[in-house]
């Protein structure tokens, strides 16, 4: 039985829009004026790109959910080359640690024939770069990067173009490397200022502009680390909560009591008292500034307020929770292929189990912090947000003023995974601010950041599904409650499938987490195929590949096995291998975990983890490299001990020192297997990387122990069972 | 409120601190060397790490009165006229960061286990690192960064273990 839309999502996996990725789009999207922005730029080369592509317009915004409008007709990048011979490139993208500050710069100075030391990146400020929905879904590198790639090969062109009518030469026979054009035959060169000559020259860039292969890259496709690495290891790096403006003030706010929490009384008459001190009031929002951090956090203090809260379920109910509380099917979230009815009759073997994953924080570890600034009617925010023009929205619509006159700034910031795409934290400064008519410091703590920001949802995955008894999956029915629905679909070939997303009701604020909600879908759906496997006695690699027909993620998946030998593994006693595999926003991923387990003392020592990643061609290995092991070893932390608990509201463990976090010591040596295809277009690396990961373990600690876990995190507390 | 004589990176400091100010909020917002990172104010990530009397040392937890006399090196003293401490350029050569935010405490943390323990093992690296968090998960290049500086190896580029 053949259903061909699904067929056709099967062979080209779709990047999977996710329901968590807190994107609700502005009502109203206002142009900047950029005319005297572009005045300001003097003479060079301008290379202005249209949005065309419906790719780019859904990017930006449109198309998708809360959406519903039409994507501006923008440029989305530009770039100039000015007369001293520096590149400045232009883009709204932002830079959270998976350095594409280097890998977009990587392919500009490719694309145009120059050092890298000659570009300069203007990253996420929304008046000077163009505007961008945000950096998440792994999309910089699929989408940004081919923009940059044809800006910069469209100014390596009209470059070529003005030395041809210059020199007169056959444009054919020039060459341009190292920011100068040579006619060889005269061994004439001219630099890029002396072929604009004070002229700034605009040009727009035609969607078919011949882009250098992969096979042919000398500056991209090779390893490099960061640019500005020497800011960072010298400190003079500075994030957001570094910065310091005249006059500015220090801001803090007061938390309620417990999530969903209104105050019933509220007593500021000893905050008031204190010298320099603000007192800020609107609504329920309550916030005080100080000359000092110290002064507001006593002033904060000081303040007393009576909370009305409500009864809320608890994490030691959550599951049960989400269950019930499962919206009833409204059929748009189902995929249907096939008749598992039918699929169950054929199968010899069946099996039912269930997999609960429980919130997890991302606690970065720069806390959200923003400067904001009101001079002239104009708001300016600095802040560290993966959705500068999302913020800037949220800024315009909280103090009802145009767009016009609200500048975001994201300085290059600690780090996000999905955790920093809302504007709480901006929104608070400016408010701080505009009462104190300062420029107002806030920066959360550690107990605020893990609290008031959001988490992974928590979820509950049912899964039933049959085999035959030569191994072929006969029938798979896939119900997810909560946790989302990125990854929700197999890879592998199966006639029979029902598969929905259930949403329900979350006593937690929920987001977006690095690969969303694929983490949870692979981890049930891998440990499943391994049950499976073991019910018809068959070797869960060879499993696999009986119901695979996707070489990609076949590729990846011999790859980790071949480099452990995986045909020639002997039963240790206590010891076992583990294999998963996945695909994700256009990148596919296996693991092989070996553990060791002891039964008396319940630990779980993980003793190798060999990864395989293949996303396209590579741009920057070495980057590349840094993405996945820092994936899988935030991963480790996510699949073995990693669990918000809560009760009535509040987060009972909001601190490092009880919400456990992968260090040192939790790392095992790490086998990184890069698989480069030069003929695939590249992909993003900053999510896939991390979905196949927990179910190796799983399977790893089942091979070792007997042991079948289907829960994350794992072992909170070893194992027990 | 009371005044302290500070003495960071070689210089002398009066500073006029609250009683409960910590010495990370001295060193950031009154004398503005932000290279020095908060994290938890905790003791529990390390983002905060200085070098008390060569000591590696979480500048959260200390508050500023009780420093007392006792020399006190931040990040911006790693560098000397100019030139790399071999440990940041261990790092860079290493590519050991991501977001960076932790590499300034991570760095301390390193320079004062080489000062004390130029030949470190891995396992007194990991004992010594420990208390550092990288979220980022860099940490298998930041030991060998640590390894080369130890070494006095010569950079070799790109890439952790
Ligand atoms: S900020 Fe001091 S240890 Fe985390
Ligand atoms: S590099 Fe981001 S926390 Fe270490």
């Amino acid at each position: 039985m053949k259903n061909k839309p699904i067929d056709e999502i099967l062979l080209a996996p779709e990047i999977e829009p996710e329901r968590y990725e807190l994107l609700a789009g502005p009502a109203y999207h206002f142009q900047v004026a950029r005319r005297d922005f572009f005045k300001g730029l003097g003479g060079g080369v301008l290379i202005l790109f249209a949005v065309k592509e419906a790719r780019a317009q859904q990017e930006s915004g449109g198309g998708r959910r809360g959406g519903g409008r039409t994507a501006p007709q923008e440029i989305s990048a530009w770039l100039h080359i000015g007369e001293d011979g520096v590149t400045t490139v232009y883009t709204g993208k932002v830079e959270v640690g998976q350095d594409i500050r280097t890998s977009l710069a990587q392919v500009v100075a490719e694309e145009l024939r120059v050092s890298i030391t000659t570009i300069r990146m203007v990253m996420g400020d929304t008046d000077l770069t163009p505007y961008d929905a945000g950096t998440f879904g792994s999309l910089t590198t699929p989408t940004m990067s081919p923009r940059l790639r044809k800006a910069a090969a469209a100014a390596r062109e009209s470059l070529l173009d003005l030395a041809a009518e210059q020199t007169k030469a056959d444009r054919k026979s020039l060459l341009i490397a190292d920011g100068k054009v040579t006619n060889p035959a005269t061994k004439q060169s001219l630099t890029f200022s002396q072929l604009t000559k004070g002229q700034r020259l605009t040009r727009a860039i035609a969607d078919d502009i011949a882009l250098t292969p992969p096979d042919e890259w000398k500056i991209a496709g090779k390893p490099l680390t960061k640019l500005n690495g020497r800011d960072i290891v010298t400190g003079k790096h500075q994030y957001t909560s570094d910065l310091k403006l005249p006059g500015m003030l220090y801001g803090k706010v007061v938390r309620p009591a417990a999530f969903g929490a209104t105050p019933s009384a509220i007593d500021t008459k000893a905050a008031e008292k204190m010298t320099g001190v603000t007192v800020v009031r609107d609504g329920d929002f309550i916030g005080v500034t100080a000359p000092t951090p110290t002064l507001a956090k006593r002033a904060m203090e000081a303040i007393n307020v009576e909370w009305k809260t409500a009864q809320q379920p608890s994490s030691s109910e959550i599951f049960a929770h989400l269950k019930k509380t499962a919206a009833a099917s409204d059929g748009r979230s189902a995929t249907k292929r096939g008749s598992m009815t039918e699929g169950l009759a054929a199968a010899q073997q069946k099996l039912e189990q269930s997999y609960n994953i429980a919130y997890i924080a991302h606690a970065p570890l720069e806390p959200r912090a923003a400067v904001a600034e009101w001079k002239d009617g104009k708001l300016t925010v600095w802040t560290g947000t993966q959705r500068p023009f999302g913020v800037r929205s949220e800024l315009a619509s909280a103090f009802r003023i145009p767009e016009e006159k609200v500048r975001v700034i994201m300085p290059d910031t600690g780090s996000g995974y999905g955790g920093k795409h809302t504007g709480e934290t901006a929104i608070e400064a400016a408010r701080l601010a505009k009462a104190a008519g300062k420029p107002v410091k806030l920066v959360w703590t550690r107990e605020e950041e893990f609290t008031w920001a959001y988490f992974r949802p928590a979820g509950v995955i049912d899964i039933k599904s049959g085999v035959s008894s030569d191994g072929k999956i006969t029938a798979w029915a896939f119900h997810n409650y909560n946790s989302g629905s990125a990854g929700i679909r197999p890879v592998y070939d199966i006639p029979n499938q029902a598969i929905e997303f259930h949403s329900t009701d979350s006593p937690l604020r929920q987001g977006s987490y690095r690969a969303l909600a694929s983490t949870a879908n692979h981890f049930a759906r891998e440990v499943h195929l391994d049950e499976l496997a073991a019910s018809v006695k068959i070797d869960p690699l060879e499993f696999r590949l009986k119901n695979l027909k996707d070489q990609r993620l076949q590729a990846v998946l011999e790859a980790v096995t071949r480099r452990i030998e995986w045909e020639k593994r002997k039963p240790v006693a206590g010891r076992g291998f583990g294999i998963a595999g996945g695909f994700e926003k256009g990148g596919y991923v296996a693991n092989c975990v070996e553990v060791a387990v002891d039964r008396t003392s319940g630990k779980v020592t993980i003793l190798r983890i060999v990864t395989a990643f293949e996303c396209g061609a590579i741009i920057n290995p070495d980057g590349l490299k840094n993405q996945v092991e820092g994936s899988i070893i935030q991963g480790i932390g996510g699949a073995l001990f990693e669990a918000i608990e809560f009760e009535n509201g509040k987060i009972l463990n909001p601190r490092f020192s009880r919400y456990r976090v992968p260090r040192f010591s939790d790392v095992p040596p790490l086998e990184t297997i890069l698989l480069d295809r030069k003929d695939l277009p590249s992909a993003g690396s900053g999510e896939c990387p991390i979905v196949a990961l927990a179910p190796a373990i799983s399977n790893a600690i089942f091979a070792a122990s007997g042991v079948r876990l289907r829960s994350l995190p794992m072992i909170p507390n070893g194992l027990k069972a | 409120m009371k005044i302290v004589e500070l003495q960071v990176n070689g210089n002398k400091h009066r500073v006029e601190v609250d009683d409960e100010q910590s010495l990370l909020s001295v060193l950031r917002d009154d004398l503005d060397l932000t290279g020095t990172k908060y994290g938890c104010g905790e003791g529990q990530c390390g983002a905060c790490t200085v070098l008390l009397d060569g000591q590696p040392t979480r500048s959260c937890r200390m508050p500023a009165v009780n420093v007392g006399s006792k020399p006190i090196t931040t990040i911006e003293d790693l560098e000397q006229n100019g030139r790399l401490h071999p440990l940041q350029q261990a790092f860079l050569d290493h590519g050991a960061m991501q977001c960076g935010y932790c590499i300034s405490g991570m760095l301390m943390s390193g320079a004062g286990l080489l000062k004390k323990n130029p030949q470190p093992t891995e396992a007194e690296i990991l004992r010594a690192m420990e208390g550092n968090i990288c979220r980022c998960g860099t940490y298998p290049r930041i030991v060998a960064a640590i390894k080369q500086a130890a070494s006095g190896r010569v950079a070799q580029k790109g890439g952790g273990k």
